[in-house]
């Protein structure tokens, strides 16, 4: 009998540069996929890399990031939003007849039209925390709804004639920075911190890891689904606030499809539809995969059509690599 | 169905060496772990073989290979005198492995007999429909077979009891014709009784050519069922031998290598007054005018069988559930307990029974796991101080000896005993005086549970009220300075550490008159 033979397994001492560098891949994939298809486009055409075309794209992927990174937060406890391209609807029309030209100041048109995600995201918010309605079926149901008061409230025709300062906020530039990407950058650094540095943040992924655990350890689950929902319906009507600005004009029909454009590059990005897991990188990566292929395609001049049908592709590739990873583990 | 004559059980000079099952030379690695070292595994045909070993020993991983989930990377596997590949679960259950999981998995909102049949439903004579008649005939017959005729094969799994869905497990590996059948930890959730009752349908099994595969933590099991013992360390085999040429002592010593000389190492503290105590608790169908007292300093072990409504007692006192009446007084203050929240406000912790289902934040690292519920105490205004946490976690998990590369490895990845030192760490952050500890070493190893029995008899010490529940009587008696023995949700009786006995115990829990 070996009694000899009391050592512990062998641990791999995980220093070495190679696979520091793999550990490195392995958390940013998403990254190095952009990267990739960066050089991909770079060498297809000269028209690419230039640094107007490269701020069209960021510029282009601004509005939906700012949905997708409201949605990514609620994906993380399991959730999901169906309703924030009708939010981002119904935020142009009502934002946009408050913007005339002489009618309020401008930080009150801007708070009129978060009001309306604010509003939104409460009934969401309602609805699934308390209510205890599935999130798939609660947001369906603002779905259709919002869409439909902002056609009843816009009788269905453009609100136009909007003051300068709001059409500044969509399709201005600060320091030759156009402002919706200053704003996404903004919001982008302050949702990373809420996340990963702040108690809320952390109950999200404590939710999302084990709502029963969550419970049992004493958070408030439903006040933080709460404060969830509200958030991404708000950042749903910023998205179409400055949206509104940059097509000077209130559309009722603003961000049809948006939602799902915006868990597409949440889920490219690495969020996990069975919540826990998510990250703002991975979602703004997702979000700029999206905007890329979509660019590059423009200019060599792909039929419309194809962009489509990439876009879901990547979407399944996506989750295929994604799953093949959590399986080698 | 084929049943095998039953073998004889001749062992020595002409051994019987018909074996069902001959591992050898089975090597497994994962990143950064050699899992299993070239071990052997050799089952007779028509025994109980127990393997054994502490978490981290390779067990799982050998079982995991051989009902095809996992692939070895170098080994040789005969089953039933051929050499097999064992691609998938599916290979593994058509040439007659089956393996009955610890954690078991039901399809909770299908009947019994789809759960049985799942994948492979009988058909009707027209080759399209299902035909529910046969299956419910049967699933009947099977269970017949087991004694279980009580289970309906109608019914809908998620009112079955756990022993049940048990049984149901077994049903569907006799339906697949299963000569070789694996059990991983199958009493850790049911009754000495419900026990019983598996061990009898095991051996009359056995007496049928079937061959099982047992893995367990409890000892005295081992040597009430097992024919043969094999024990793993550390990734290698160690040795295999038949079960009554060893005893509890010499098995431990095999599987920790080193001698354990006590299993339950409760200090005498001197216990304090009164800091906690409940009065008249009720909450309707899960039990009534329940009334006791922790001091300071006093180990309380909560007995009796399943369903007695111990763990529901633990969930609503620490406000997981509401109360229907009754009065918790701490320091001689009434305190009242709406949430989890309060229940923490008030210095109490609460590890929960199942680790997967009520502790962990599976997809979560053990940081995180461990920091939760204090986070408020880490952060600075609205920033949590990340440096300050990281250097708590990796102070406890020194302290607690949590096997784990980094604070920053998922949580899931981590062996059983870990995962339940992540837990304990977690709530003693919190500083709490109350702990209440349900099933604390479930499906644990022999080394861990003694580790985690020393940290409880400090906790005592350090004057803090204990709260165990445990079924298992060694703990119980072991580690309790009151037992507090339940019975159908109300407290049968409180027995003083001196006046304890193992049937004392269980008379009182059975609901027996003393």
């Amino acid at each position: 009998m070996a009694h000899s033979s009391n050592q512990k397994p062998i641990k791999i001492e995980s220093n070495s540069f190679g696979s520091q560098f793999s550990k490195v891949i392995d958390k940013l994939g998403i990254i190095v996929v952009l990267i990739f298809l960066l050089i991909l486009m770079s060498l297809l055409t000269d028209k690419f890399l230039t640094p107007m075309n490269l701020t069209n794209v960021v510029r282009q992927i601004s509005f939906i990031a700012l949905i997708a990174i409201g949605v990514t937060s609620i994906i993380i406890t399991t959730g999901i939003d169906l309703s924030s391209g009708s939010v981002v609807g119904l935020t142009s029309v009502v934002v946009a007849s408050a913007a005339h030209p002489g009618q309020f100041p401008l930080v009150v048109t801007i708070l009129i039209g978060l009001s309306v995600g604010l509003v939104v995201g409460l009934i969401n918010g309602f609805l699934v925390a308390y209510a205890k309605l599935p999130p798939f079926i609660a947001t369906m149901g603002t779905w259709t709804t919002v869409r439909g008061l902002a056609l009843l409230y816009s009788n269905g025709r453009p609100v136009n004639d909007l003051k300068d300062e709001f059409t500044y906020l969509g399709g201005g530039r600060f320091l030759g920075v156009p402002v919706p990407i200053l704003v996404l950058i903004a919001v982008a650094i302050l949702t990373h911190l809420l996340l990963t540095s702040t108690r809320l943040g952390r109950h999200v992924f404590a939710i999302g890891g084990n709502e029963q655990a969550a419970i049992i350890g004493g958070i408030n689950v439903k006040i933080v689904k709460l404060a969830v929902y509200v958030y991404a319906s708000t950042l749903a009507a910023l998205s179409g606030l400055l949206l509104t600005g940059r097509i000077a004009s209130g559309q009722s029909a603003l961000g049809v499809g948006y939602e799902l454009d915006a868990i597409a590059a949440a889920v490219i990005g690495g969020t996990s539809l069975t919540g826990g897991i998510g990250s703002i990188v991975g979602t703004i990566s997702g979000a700029l995969v999206i905007g890329v292929i979509n660019n590059g395609m423009d200019l060599l001049n792909v039929n419309m059509y194809w962009q489509q049908i990439a876009k879901g592709m990547i979407i399944v590739i996506a989750v295929f690599l994604d799953s093949q990873k959590k399986k080698a583990k | 169905m084929r049943w095998f004559l039953p073998s004889p059980h001749n062992w020595g000079i002409g051994m019987n060496n018909d074996y069902i099952l001959e591992m050898e030379h089975i090597c497994k690695r994962f990143p950064g772990v050699i899992a299993l070292d070239d071990v052997q595994l050799k089952v007779r045909r028509g025994t109980v073989h127990a393997l054994m070993g502490e978490n981290g020993a390779g067990k799982s991983t050998l079982m995991k290979i051989l009902i095809g989930i996992n692939k070895m990377d170098g080994g040789n596997i005969i089953f039933d005198g051929k050499e097999v590949q064992i691609q998938n679960t599916h290979f593994a259950l058509k040439h007659g492995i089956s393996m009955i999981f610890q954690e078991l998995s039901p399809i909770p909102h299908m009947t019994v007999m789809e759960n049985i049949y799942v994948g492979r439903e009988q058909l009707s004579a027209n080759r399209i429909f299902i035909s529910k008649k046969q299956m419910a005939e049967d699933t009947a017959n099977i269970l017949k077979k087991l004694e279980m005729e009580s289970i309906n094969p109608k019914e809908k799994m998620v009112n079955l009891s756990v022993a049940k869905t048990q049984m149901v497990e077994i049903c569907k590996a006799i339906s697949y014709n299963s000569k070789l059948i694996i059990m991983d930890e199958p009493t850790s959730a049911i009754s000495e009784k419900e026990c019983d009752h598996l061990f009898k349908i095991v051996k009359q099994l056995t007496r049928e050519g079937v061959s099982f595969i047992f893995i367990t933590h409890k000892m005295d099991e081992v040597f009430k069922l097992a024919d043969d013992i094999t024990v793993f360390r550390d990734g290698k085999f160690i040795c295999t031998e038949l079960a009554s040429n060893m005893n509890h002592h010499m098995l431990v010593e095999k599987m920790v290598g080193r001698e354990i000389t006590q299993m339950f190492p409760k200090e005498e503290v001197d216990i304090g007054d009164v800091y906690i105590s409940f009065k008249n608790l009720t909450k309707k169908g899960l039990f009534e005018n329940v009334s006791f007292d922790v001091r300071r300093g006093e180990i309380i072990g909560l007995a009796g069988l399943m369903g007695a409504g111990r763990t529901e007692l633990m969930e609503t006192i620490f406000g997981y559930r509401k109360l229907d009446s009754g009065e918790i007084y701490i320091n001689n203050k009434k305190v009242t307990i709406k949430g989890p929240k309060d229940a923490i406000a008030n210095k109490m912790a609460l590890i929960t029974e199942d680790r997967k289902l009520t502790g962990l934040y599976l997809p979560l690292s053990v940081k995180d796991n461990m920091i939760m519920p204090s986070l408020r105490r880490f952060s600075r205004g609205l920033l949590l101080q990340h440096r300050s946490i990281d250097k708590i976690c990796n102070e406890n998990r020194v302290n607690f000896d949590i096997k784990t590369p980094s604070i920053n490895q998922i949580v899931n990845n981590l062996s059983g005993g870990n995962q339940q030192k992540v837990l304990i760490a977690r709530w003693l952050m919190t500083d709490p005086e109350i702990i209440i500890l349900d099933e604390p070493t479930r499906g644990i190893d022999v080394g861990s549970k003694s580790e985690i029995h020393k940290l409880i008899s400090n906790l005592a010490k350090q004057g803090k009220c204990i709260i165990m529940i445990s079924s298992e009587m060694p703990e119980v008696i072991g580690m309790s300075d009151q037992i507090v023995v339940m019975y159908k949700g109300t407290v049968k009786a409180i027995i003083n550490r001196k006046n304890v006995t193992q049937e004392l115990i269980l008379e009182n829990a059975s609901g027996l008159e003393t």
